[in-house]
């Protein structure tokens, strides 16, 4: 049977013609098809529907929420309890905060991480194969594992007069440095991904015009790394943005909270008003699913990258 | 080659290229080193000790560990059974259905980058955003899921979901396992979409529906990236966090504790840093040996 397939596959190419449309057709069995795409629509809607809910809840007086009006559209769009998480839950504050933290980390993993590849991937050297599994063994480190330590050092440090203010407990720089730590091993082995793919004669092209080693690093490689830049950024934000242990366990005063901690606080104050808590979370989510709008393919590949090396 | 002659040339150059190699990694093993392996290593000595943090702390040789699983107060026990039934879910409950989306998503369907798109949604969104949002969902009196129950006539059913023992720790499972069902089919639907499309037509020439193919063809092929699922949902598991600690801090009566809750009580609660350093310890150990251990099976069953 296969073989028979094979050579009509080779000899007549109008009896291919004919198979693919007889397999066509044998595919199209539209009751399974039907049933396919109202599954895929009904996993589509528990998808959707959780942040529809979010975000007309943000919108909301507590007696519509609590009324009738519990899925549907808001009657009165209530703007109000935006400007009430701002001020009373201080989240604009926290966002800046957020932007602050993540903004910073995501610069200090890129420039480490791009120096650290080129190291590895762009000059010939007898350890760089054990340096870079070094670096991948963050991969699969947990957060939790240096949590205990990096606290403890942290309070020793808030003793401290001058540095205390900048590196110790309830400082941006005790959450920027931890993050930026932790997202290295992802950096470098995306960065590696895109660095192995420009050709080494650039490199050599350089040399002979009389580059060194940071010439072509700054000249040649950096220049031709912004695609790697963006798939970093993306997946640097999202750890960052989103993160909340370290966040809630190295911050305890209200000032440097990042929106994570800052919603759990809200959400402490607020119980009974549910329209300020909604405005928070969508405060919290908005830049996110913007950027995803905008970049759904680089932070899928970022998401995959990691993976695929495992 | 070339570069390799040049370089053994002169010793002075090379001498050169050592320092400049050590400038290029210093950022990063500056960061990798105080962050990461130096805090490894402190765990690890401190996990041996009966510490409160802030002064010397004693030599207790393994007795944490001991007291870990034999003592009824920590409840390490009770938080390690967790996060199992948490990896149970995840790999029996949710990978499948992920996989069958990747499956059914590399099917060239109409519609195919929406969908993606959408299901890889909540992935994107802050743990903390979703514990909130399903603490609403899940609200005894104004939450939506017992209000919906109430329209269905069905207000023997309600509860207090997070709140009740029995309910907290399934309330908790939900939302966990929705929220990364994107996550595995993204990385699934890739290992799919990779898959040569040749490979797929010659078997559906061969007369075979797209459940065969699908069965033994393309499940075949993306095996590594489902281990790579398996050892990210199992891993993750232990790790839990941020969800419990919004949905039920760990509650009611210390039924929903999982290893990183218990971990920050040992700091905040307890002031046992010691202890506090033994749950990490056992944390990383838990982490490999259960990434070694999958890494096994799935090697097991190719032979």
């Amino acid at each position: 049977m296969e073989d028979t397939n094979k050579k009509t596959k080779k000899n007549d190419s109008s009896k291919i013609q004919f198979e693919e449309e007889r397999y066509t057709l044998k595919k199209t069995n539209p009751a399974v098809k039907v049933v396919i795409i109202v599954f895929l629509v009904i996993w589509a809607f528990i998808n959707l529907f959780p942040i529809y809910f979010m975000f007309t809840f943000s919108l909301k007086s507590n007696e519509e929420i609590f009324g009738k009006n519990v899925i549907g559209l808001p009657h009165d769009w209530l703007w109000s309890n935006y400007s009430s998480a701002m001020k009373t839950g201080n989240m604009g504050l926290y966002f800046l905060n957020s932007v602050l933290v993540t903004v910073a980390a995501t610069a200090i993993t890129v420039i480490a991480a791009m120096m650290a590849t080129y190291a590895i991937t762009r000059i010939k050297w007898k350890m760089s194969g054990l340096t870079n599994s070094f670096f991948m063994l963050g991969l699969t480190i947990p957060l939790q594992a240096s949590i205990v330590p990096v606290y403890v050092l942290l309070s020793n440090i808030s003793k401290k007069p001058v540095i205390g203010g900048i590196f110790g407990i309830n400082t941006y720089a005790s959450l920027i440095i931890p993050y930026a730590a932790f997202t290295l091993a992802m950096a470098i082995l995306i960065c590696t991904g895109f660095m192995v793919e420009i050709p080494y004669d650039l490199d050599e092209a350089a040399r002979i015009d009389g580059c060194g080693l940071w010439g072509t690093f700054f000249k040649i490689i950096v220049p031709l790394m912004k695609p790697a830049l963006s798939t970093i950024g993306v997946y640097s934000y999202l750890q960052c943005w989103n993160e909340f242990m370290f966040a809630n366990v190295f911050i305890s005063d209200s000032v440097h909270r990042t929106l994570p901690v800052g919603i759990k606080a809200l959400s402490g104050q607020h119980t009974t008003n549910w329209g300020p808590i909604g405005a928070a979370l969508c405060i919290a989510t908005f830049p996110t699913l913007l950027v995803y709008v905008f970049l759904s393919k680089r932070i899928q590949e970022s998401f995959i990258a990691g993976a695929v090396k495992g | 080659m070339a570069k390799n002659n040049t370089m053994n040339r002169k010793s002075g150059k090379n001498w050169g290229q050592g320092i400049t190699i050590f400038l290029f990694l210093l950022p990063a093993l500056l960061l990798f080193v105080s962050v990461l392996i130096a805090p490894i290593a402190v765990s690890l000595y401190r996990s041996l000790q009966d510490w409160n943090g802030f002064s010397e702390g004693t030599f207790i040789g393994l007795s944490n560990y001991k007291e870990l699983f034999t003592s009824g107060s920590i409840k390490f026990t009770v938080a390690l059974k967790n996060s199992l039934i948490l990896a149970f879910f995840s790999v029996f409950v949710q990978l499948p259905l992920s996989l069958l989306l990747a499956l059914l998503l590399g099917r060239k369907i109409k519609g195919e980058r929406f969908f993606l798109s959408v299901y890889f949604m909540p992935v994107l969104i802050s743990t903390v955003v979703i514990g909130q949002l399903w603490l609403k969902i899940y609200n005894p009196d104004y939450g939506l899921l017992n209000r919906m129950l109430d329209a269905l006539n069905l207000s023997s059913w309600k509860h207090v979901w997070v709140g009740e023992v029995g309910y907290a720790l399934g309330a908790i499972l939900v939302p966990t396992i929705w929220q990364y069902v994107g996550y595995h089919m993204l990385l699934m639907y890739a290992g799919v979409k990779g898959v040569n499309p040749d490979l797929r037509e010659a078997a559906m020439l061969d007369g075979a529906t797209n459940w065969q193919v699908d069965r033994y063809v393309v499940i075949p092929i993306i095996k590594p990236i489902i281990k790579v699922c398996v050892i990210f949902a199992v891993t993750g598991s232990l790790k839990t966090y941020d969800l419990v600690r919004i949905l039920t801090e760990g509650g009611p009566f210390q039924t929903t504790e999982v290893p990183s809750t218990l971990l920050e009580n040992m700091l905040f609660l307890r002031n046992r840093y010691g202890m506090g350093s033994t749950i990490s310890v056992m944390l990383i150990i838990l982490c490999f040996a259960f990434a070694l251990l999958i890494s096994a099976a799935f090697k097991e069953k190719e032979n």
